[in-house]
């Protein structure tokens, strides 16, 4: 299975899919591969997480779908972030920001 | 608007699953594909990429599963699989499937339709507001044998101006009457009330008004008020009919109200009702004639009620004149209230309870079958259920399975039920005794449905968690190593069958013995002598003669005799009489006599007799022969003689003879004149045949000084016509035409065959022995089926030992009396078990049986024998199976 990767913690692949999702419209291989890519392979997304997740958005009403043809002339489903996702988006952001620089806090205590 | 995104979405997710999963399902092969492609551009090759995507797809299944949960409809879900997975499964065995729906849908249909009638005639409230403060009210005088009689109208005023309990009462009585007029005269139920009964009822007219104060006043015109079936059927429900005249009894009385429909007093359904008015100055305490209702205070029970009604005895003697306060004591005189509801419903309560409790018990036979069917097919199963168990399928998540299947096979049964019940329903009302109250309440309503429905569902669940047991956890290592052969648990799931088997011979015993002993009842009931003979070759029919017809007593008689005289003369008419009541037809009354010679001891009561009021030809029409002296004669009547015949009963019991009475003298009170004894008759049950036949005193039509009267006579008879014809109704036509050759003005009313009221009178066993006979047949069938079934698993489960034995030497006949002895066990132990429980239950039905013990040693010897004989005869086609085993083929058979 190759080197040990860090899971993903709880709730931060919802937060993940929006972000993408604020740049471009995008299927859901697209989304694992772009948060493969930005993040130097350090992130992997379990496909089953994946669309789980993506369901999950669609029926919150964050993101919707539509299906479209890709480049390649294939058919897929493109997700887009709606209104109420940006808005979610924001705040999710807002949340990881103060968490993560807690946690950095507690860690740089020498 | 968020929460619109996620209903639409979740509906979606129901409504168009399939739409979902195909989306899923191109959004997973879409993934897969570029995931193949992404690896085939690192220089995979195109094989290779396929094997690897190939071991992946397993891992996909279970993603699409987690996205698929992602829906939020899981449980939806769930239930859906396993309907449908249900429904595949019953389609795969549609015997097991048709089977138990059908004898689960025989239960339940069985047990709907007579909750049916038990919901509309005894559980459902009265059709009045609070009908729980609804009360009948009577007294009762125990010491002379009057258990309840009807309220005295001295009572009735006194507990209406002094009771602290009730917050009113009123007071009724029947009184048929005619009316002229409107079409051909007719006779009518018409019911007097007093003017405070229909707000103690909470009634109120659906046009005009009800009664006030001025109309029962002195003087007043008596208005009438209709019921509403009356003004439908005579005045077309025309709104305007209120202050037309319509003449009853000769006299023009003003329509002033239309009351509702399905209003009944007691058990009467009057069409007319008139005000029923006391006349203060002339009450006294007695002529207890008038059922009471009354309305309780709220939060005063019954107790209470009594206690105050009883002081009011006292206060009532010493206002007005009649029995002493001294005679009222010496009969015990007490006065009780009761739940009207209990009136209205009466002696039918006890049939329908107990037929109710009967097709309970072959619901219990139906559904012991059903577990049977749900155990075998547990065990058929339990390879595959270990299968699926071992392959990760959770214990709730296969009970649920389980549970939905029987619930599923449980409403489908519920929904057979239900149509055997709607055509049960019809076929009840049909049959139902004609003195059935509230039968316009039966149907399936709301209550019954719900009724039908939780039986259903408590079936479907119960059987449900046969499977659930059969499969614990425990159980699953092995099943997989048994496979399919029963040994180790399976037996301990035989005996539970064979238990069943043996619960369903005992329910079937106790069954059977129930309708045993109704049959001895009505052999015994039709061997009673009535009284009368061949009752299929007499018509009878009231006619009454009202005082507008005939002013004087005299011409009310003659009237009669000259209608009498001209039925005679129809063709096939053998003889003719009439009587104020025939036979049991209901119409009563009683009164005590003093007889000359036996002076009444202080302090002891006199025995109430029962009063008739006959023309000549009378007792030859009914051929009751006299025993001694001579009948009523028309010169009796128009004579003034004081005469009377008597029964034989009331002729030995004061001077043991009948031909000793003859001569004799008694009267009716102190005051009223001597009578003499002119002739004796045989008895006759006019309470019915399954009571004491009761002294019965034969008046001529016109006496003196009865009840005070100067000239007392009786203007309403039933008519008895004696026929050669094989069909007495044919009589009618010519009847009709003779009484309106006479006068055309007098209606002819209640044309019912002697048989009729015969079978009217026992009504109440016939309708109990009926069901109980349906019941028990079906009871039988199933339960035949039941340990037929038992036996057969065991000789399919064991047809390898079968053929060893045979095999090793056994012959035939020892196998066949193995399976047959095995049978005999069940059958002996059931019957056992059964004569225990039909010893306990059978006397909760000793209301209803005449001449025959609860624990009738015959009933229950024959039940038993015959049952025990279709046990074995259930056992030995099985058992013949088994002998009949090829060994060589038996021991191939795995």
């Amino acid at each position: 299975m190759g080197k040990q990767k860090p899971d993903m913690i709880k709730g931060t692949l919802d937060m993940l899919i929006l972000k993408i999702l604020s740049l471009e419209a995008m299927h859901g291989w697209g989304i694992s591969e772009r948060i493969q890519q930005i993040s130097r392979n350090e992130l992997q997304v379990n496909q089953g997480s994946l669309y789980a997740s993506l369901h999950k958005l669609t029926r919150e009403g964050w993101i919707k779908s539509h299906w479209r043809v890709t480049e390649n002339n294939r058919r897929a489903r493109y997700y887009a972030l709606t209104r109420a996702g940006e808005k979610q988006l924001g705040i999710e952001a807002e949340h990881w920001g103060r968490l993560a620089t807690a946690v950095g806090q507690v860690m740089a205590t020498s | 608007m968020r929460w619109i995104a996620n209903v639409v979405f979740r509906l979606r997710a129901i409504l168009a699953p399939g739409r979902m999963e195909q989306e899923l399902d191109d959004e997973m092969a879409f993934h897969l594909e570029m995931e193949a492609r992404k690896l085939v551009e690192r220089g995979m090759t195109e094989e290779e990429a396929r094997l690897h995507a190939q071991r992946n797809f397993g891992r996909m299944l279970r993603n699409k599963e987690k996205a698929r949960e992602a829906w939020g409809i899981g449980l939806v879900q769930d239930l859906r699989a396993d309907a449908r997975f249900t429904l595949r499964g019953l389609r795969r065995s549609p015997v097991f499937a048709v089977v138990a729906i059908l004898t689960l849908g025989l239960g339940i249909g069985g047990t709907t339709a007579i909750f049916s009638v038990l919901n509309g005639v005894v559980l459902k409230p009265l059709p009045f507001p609070n009908p729980r403060q609804l009360v009948a009210v009577h007294h009762t005088m125990p010491a002379i044998g009057a258990d309840e009689t009807p309220l005295s109208p001295a009572m009735y005023l006194t507990f209406r101006e002094h009771s602290r309990t009730l917050d009113d009462i009123g007071v009724w009585r029947r009184r048929p009457v005619t009316v002229t007029g409107l079409a051909e005269p007719q006779q009518v139920d018409a019911a007097e009330v007093t003017e405070g009964l229909f707000p103690v009822l909470g009634v109120s007219p659906i046009l005009g008004r009800g009664y006030h104060e001025e109309d029962v006043a002195p003087g007043s015109t008596y208005p009438v008020i209709l019921s509403q079936g009356y003004w439908v059927r005579r005045f077309g429900s025309d709104p305007d009919v209120l202050g037309r005249t319509i003449r009853i009894d000769g006299n023009e009385l003003t329509i002033i109200g239309v009351m509702p429909g399905g209003l009944r007093l007691g058990r009467m359904k009057p069409e007319l009702f008139l005000p029923l008015v006391f006349n203060r100055a002339n009450t006294g305490v007695g002529n207890f004639s008038f059922p009471g209702i009354a309305r309780l205070r709220p939060d005063v029970t019954p107790e209470e009620a009594n206690r105050d009604l009883d002081r009011m005895t006292v206060l009532a003697t010493e206002e007005y004149p009649g029995i002493p306060l001294a005679d009222l004591e010496a009969r015990r005189f007490s006065t009780f209230v009761r739940p009207l509801k209990q009136d209205v419903v009466g002696g039918a309560r006890t049939v329908l309870w107990i037929v109710f409790g009967t097709v309970g018990l072959v619901l219990l036979v139906a559904c012991t079958n059903v577990a049977n069917l749900f155990l075998v097919r547990a065990e058929t199963r339990q390879r595959d259920v270990a299968l699926r168990s071992a392959m990760g399928a959770s214990q709730g998540r296969l009970a649920r399975q389980f549970i939905t299947e029987s619930t599923v096979i449980g409403m489908l049964g519920g929904c057979a039920g239900l149509l055997l019940a709607f055509g049960g329903n019809r076929l009840l009302l049909h049959m139902a005794p004609p003195n059935l109250p509230r039968l316009e309440e039966i149907g399936l309503d709301p209550a019954v449905l719900s009724f039908a429905l939780g039986v259903s569902l408590l079936a479907g669940l119960l059987f449900g968690t046969i499977p659930v047991l059969r499969h614990r956890r425990g159980g699953l290592a092995e099943s997989l190593k048994e496979g399919g052969r029963g040994t180790g648990s399976s037996r301990r799931w035989f005996r539970l069958r064979s238990f069943f088997a043996m619960s369903q011979v005992a329910l079937v015993l106790v069954l059977l013995i129930g309708s045993g002993l109704m049959i001895r009842t009505f052999q015994a009931l039709r061997s009673v002598p009535p009284g009368f003979q061949r009752p299929e070759e007499v018509l009878t029919l009231r006619l009454s003669v009202p005082s507008s017809e005939a002013r004087t007593a005299d011409d009310a008689a003659r009237t009669h005799q000259q209608i009498l005289e001209q039925i005679r003369q129809i063709p096939g008419v053998t003889s003719v009489g009439a009587a104020g009541s025939v036979a049991m037809d209901g119409w009563e009354s009683w009164e005590d006599v003093e007889v000359e010679g036996f002076p009444p001891r202080p302090g002891e009561a006199a025995v109430h007799r029962r009063l008739n009021w006959i023309t000549p030809g009378y007792f030859a029409t009914l051929e009751n022969p006299l025993l001694a002296g001579r009948a009523i004669e028309w010169e009796d009547a128009y004579g003034r003689r004081p005469v009377a015949v008597v029964t034989e009963n009331f002729a030995r019991e004061f001077w043991g003879d009948p031909v000793e009475a003859v001569g004799r003298r008694f009267r009716t009170a102190a005051n009223s004149p001597w009578r003499e004894i002119v002739g004796v008759v045989q008895n006759v049950h006019t309470t019915g045949v399954a009571e004491t036949p009761p002294s019965v005193i034969y008046w001529p039509l016109i006496m003196e000084g009865m009840w005070g009267i100067s000239t007392f006579t009786i203007r309403d008879l039933r008519y008895a016509i004696r026929t050669s014809r094989p069909d007495p109704t044919t009589l009618l036509p010519e009847t009709r035409r003779a009484v309106w050759r006479v006068n055309p003005n007098l209606p002819l009313s209640q044309i019912l065959t002697l048989d009729d009221i015969l079978a009217n009178s026992m009504a109440r066993t016939s309708f109990t022995l009926v069901m109980l006979a349906i019941a028990a047949g079906v009871a039988l069938i199933l339960g035949v089926v039941g340990v037929y079934g038992v036996l057969s698993y065991l000789v399919a489960q064991r047809t390898r030992e079968m053929g060893v034995r045979l095999a090793l030497g056994a012959r035939p006949a020892d196998v066949r009396r193995m399976v047959v002895r095995r049978g005999g066990v069940l059958g002996v132990v059931g019957v056992v078990v059964g004569l225990g429980a039909a010893v306990g239950l059978t006397h909760l039905m000793s209301a209803l049986l005449f001449g025959v013990s609860p624990v009738d040693p015959l009933t229950y010897g024959a039940v038993a024998a015959a049952l025990m004989g279709v046990v074995l005869l259930a056992s030995y086609i099985p058992a013949r199976r088994a002998a009949g085993v090829d060994p060589t083929e038996a021991l191939r058979w795995e």
